[in-house]
């Protein structure tokens, strides 16, 4: 029996175990719109711009660990997704981004709403496919969830044009794919794992870094397995949050730029690091001679091209890091059993001195609303029970210094490309695939501009997402380098005209509320918590607030600025607290 | 160092532009580069000459065998391999100096194959240095414009270790 090309789109979809699609609609997509306009199965939340659709799949596959798809039209539909497949490339996240193209015969002469969508994306997805052959779709849908998922995730595109749609054909579902050319390494080096677990053993000052690659790969219960058996430090990058829980007694806290005093020192001082899915970015290493100057280093990755690229490696390990784990624990276990209680008592009693030292801390005062305030009250009425998103900047650094995460994909960031306007559609694709979990974006009020029309698709799938912007008035993280490094030039960071959140959220139909002192915080978060609503809240931060420790950019991660003694009189308050 | 490095590849859409916008968006150079079919029509065979330090290498290996149609990467720097080029060079000598274009020619077992009455075209292969020699010998003779075709290469049979 032959069907429609369309219908072999969303049934493939459906084979894959898809329930949700974020799309928008567009002249050459009508097909397969037509077709989900009877469909009980799948569900198409209709989203305000098509980057909010690709940050949506992208938060959704981020909190769920499943492929997470959009639909869009040619032409501007599908150029809308640059950001949003650069996004989820950067930070090796799987979606499949289906876009409409103009039909075959007219590919290549302009045709209204032509681009070459394929040719634009690849250097932002891990591949894509224009589609020419409705013979092929099936076989290539269920190719493209294939790469998207498996060896190092990333975004794929399929391009379909607008008779391939129409067109009619056998539905055929493969109940497998093979790829010759594509076949990712997952089982570690068993010599390479017998020398890892050696260098552990003798190691006096180790460290692990926990990268996002222990959360793709579900390793969080592996990696604290070694953690505890061995007694080792963790460290977590950016996006490795939540892959250690940050409240264990072993968590260092971040590494690198806005990384903890300890977490730093600790790598400066190690004698070996244990890199689990991480790739060395520059944000973690700062100056790359100075890095970790007396460690041997043992790099765990599944993607050849990490290990190497940044720093020499001591004990590559290619393969995917949950099976590594095992296995490395395993043979710690089987192997030469040091007292490790023993071993490590110096080296953990010197990181207990530096936590000491320099915790993390800010300066409480009465009269002002301190970000860092906000995000602990977040975490204090939450009790950590919530998926937390970020926009980009400060308020990306504060989420992730002050707000404890236990558990992996409770954080959601954008950390390779940095992307303001990521953190709301996100949260909104976390709520499509919980609905009944608490999900919080931590926004800037720069940031929120940047996907604030999304606020129309919470309200229009009563999705209760929260907002929490840290309202400073500025670009404060463009405002704190020309603060630091620009001699106090304030060019073009100062956001004249910030709207009124607390009306744009009524405006929508959404919940406004308003924080302008500390005591009015806690309130704001429960009220926000209790309406089973969408909320905006406004908080009227410090502006002149900055994001310590900070290690300026090319600096070893050793020479860190510190915050300021506060003034007397602003000494006094703290005790108010 | 310079490298040559071999590169099987699906013989798809676009697999071209995936390996040159890989050199491209990774700020690797390619001095030359040359596709075509093998025995399997499916799979193409691109040769490619590239620079760099060993890191830079290792990097080019592994992005290439990272990109999805790539079946298979051979860095012929460590194996024994033949290398060959082809040069048309389009030359226009004066009246006198015609019989030494002619001469040279032959030395460098190259073939006319285009001639008029002002200019010869003439073909050469072999590899890079006898390419460039015999560009530098042509040009005090006159040469209009030469197309070169990049380098492609092939594994020695036998001796496998240099
Ligand atoms: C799309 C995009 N454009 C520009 C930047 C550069 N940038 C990084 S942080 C930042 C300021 C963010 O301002 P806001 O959202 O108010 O956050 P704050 O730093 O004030 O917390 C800018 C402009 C970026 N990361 N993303
Ligand atoms: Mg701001």
């Amino acid at each position: 029996m032959k069907v429609s090309g369309s219908q072999i789109v969303i049934e493939s979809l459906k084979k894959e175990g898809v329930r949700h699609i974020f799309g928008y609609p567009g002249g050459v997509v009508l097909n397969i719109f037509d077709y989900l306009y009877d469909d009980k199965d799948i569900q198409l939340i209709l989203t305000r711009h098509e980057q909010g659709a690709t940050h949506m799949a992208d938060g959704y596959a981020r909190s769920t660990g499943k492929v997470g798809v959009a639909l869009v039209t040619s032409g501007p539909g599908a150029t809308n997704t640059v950001t949003g497949l650069a996004t989820a490339a950067m930070d090796s996240i799987p979606i499949v981004v289906l876009t409409g193209q103009v039909p075959t015969m007219l590919i290549g002469n302009d045709a209204f709403q032509e681009a070459d969508i394929v040719g634009i994306t690849r250097p932002c997805t891990k591949y894509n496919y224009l589609v020419k052959d409705v013979n092929d779709l099936a076989y290539t849908i269920k190719e493209a969830f294939h790469i998207a998922s498996s060896g190092r995730p990333g975004p794929v595109l399929i391009d379909l044009p607008k008779d391939i749609t129409a067109a009619q054909c056998a539905f055929n579902w493969p109940d497998k794919v093979s790829i010759r050319s594509y076949n990712p390494t997952l089982e570690g080096n068993k010599w390479m794992i017998e020398k890892a677990a050696q260098f552990i053993s003798k190691s006096k000052k180790p460290v692990i870094l926990c990268g996002g690659g222990v959360i793709l790969s579900n390793a969080s219960e592996q990696l604290r397995e070694l953690a505890e058996f061995a007694q080792i430090p963790v460290s977590s990058t950016l996006m490795g949050i939540g892959g250690f829980p940050s409240s264990h007694p072993l968590s260092l806290g971040m590494p690198g730029m806005h990384g903890t005093y300890y977490a730093n020192m600790a790598i400066q001082e190690s004698d070996l690091l244990i890199a689990v899915g991480m790739r060395f970015d520059d944000r973690v290493t700062g100056k790359l001679d100075a890095f970790a100057p007396h460690a041997s280093i043992i790099h765990i990755d599944i993607d050849p091209t990490t290990i190497r690229k940044n720093v020499e490696v001591d004990i590559p390990i290619v393969g995917d890091s949950k099976r590594i784990l095992s296995s490395l624990n395993h043979a710690l276990k089987e192997g030469e059993k040091p007292q490790w209680d023993e071993i490590r008592r110096q080296w953990l009693k010197q990181l207990d001195q530096w936590k000491e030292l320099r915790p993390m801390t800010y300066h409480y005062v009465a009269d002002v609303i301190k970000p860092q305030y906000v995000v602990e009250k977040l975490y204090e009425v939450t009790g950590g029970d919530a998926i937390i998103t970020t926009e980009v900047g400060q308020n990306q650094m504060w989420a992730a210094q002050f707000f404890k995460y236990d558990r992996p994909r409770t954080f959601l960031s954008s950390g390779g490309l940095g992307t303001m306007g990521y953190g709301f559609p996100a949260a909104i694709g976390a709520q499509v695939a919980y609905p009944d979990k608490v999900v919080i974006d931590i926004a800037g009020d720069g940031s929120i501009q940047m996907n604030i029309q999304e606020l129309a698709t919470t309200i229009a799938y009563d999705l209760p997402v929260k907002v929490a912007i840290l309202n400073n008035g500025y670009l404060g993280m463009v405002r704190q380098w020309q603060e630091l490094f620009y001699k106090e030039r304030y060019s073009y960071s100062y956001l004249a005209n910030v709207p009124d959140f607390v009306k744009v959220a009524e405006a929508y139909g959404a919940v406004g509320l308003r924080a302008t002192r500390p005591s009015e915080v806690e309130d704001v978060i429960r009220e926000a918590l209790r309406v089973r609503r969408p909320v905006f809240m406004d908080f009227a931060i410090d502006w002149k607030e900055k994001v310590y420790p900070m290690v300026p950019a090319g600096a070893p991660i050793d020479q860190m600025m510190f915050e300021e003694e506060p003034k007397k009189e602003e000494k006094k308050l703290k005790a108010v607290k | 160092m310079r490298h040559t490095i071999s590169v099987l590849v699906e013989n798809k859409f676009g697999v071209l532009s995936r390996v040159s916008g890989l050199f491209s968006g990774r700020g690797y150079n390619i001095e030359s580069i040359s596709v075509g079919e093998t025995l399997d029509p499916k799979i193409s065979i691109m040769t490619i000459v590239t620079k760099g330090d060993d890191q830079i290498i290792e990097q080019i290996t592994k992005q290439l065998n990272k990109l999805i149609d790539v079946i298979k990467v051979q860095d012929l720097f460590e194996i024994d391999h033949v290398e060959r080029e082809m040069v048309l060079i389009k030359i226009a000598p004066k009246q006198e100096l015609k019989g030494e274009v002619l001469r040279l020619a032959e030395i460098f077992r190259g073939r006319i194959v285009d001639s008029s009455p002002k200019t010869y075209t003439i073909e050469i292969t072999g590899d890079e240095k006898k390419i460039e020699a015999f560009i530098e010998l042509m040009k005090p003779m006159g040469v209009k414009e030469f197309v070169r075709s990049g380098k492609i290469a092939i594994s020695r049979e036998m001796a496998r270790s240099k």
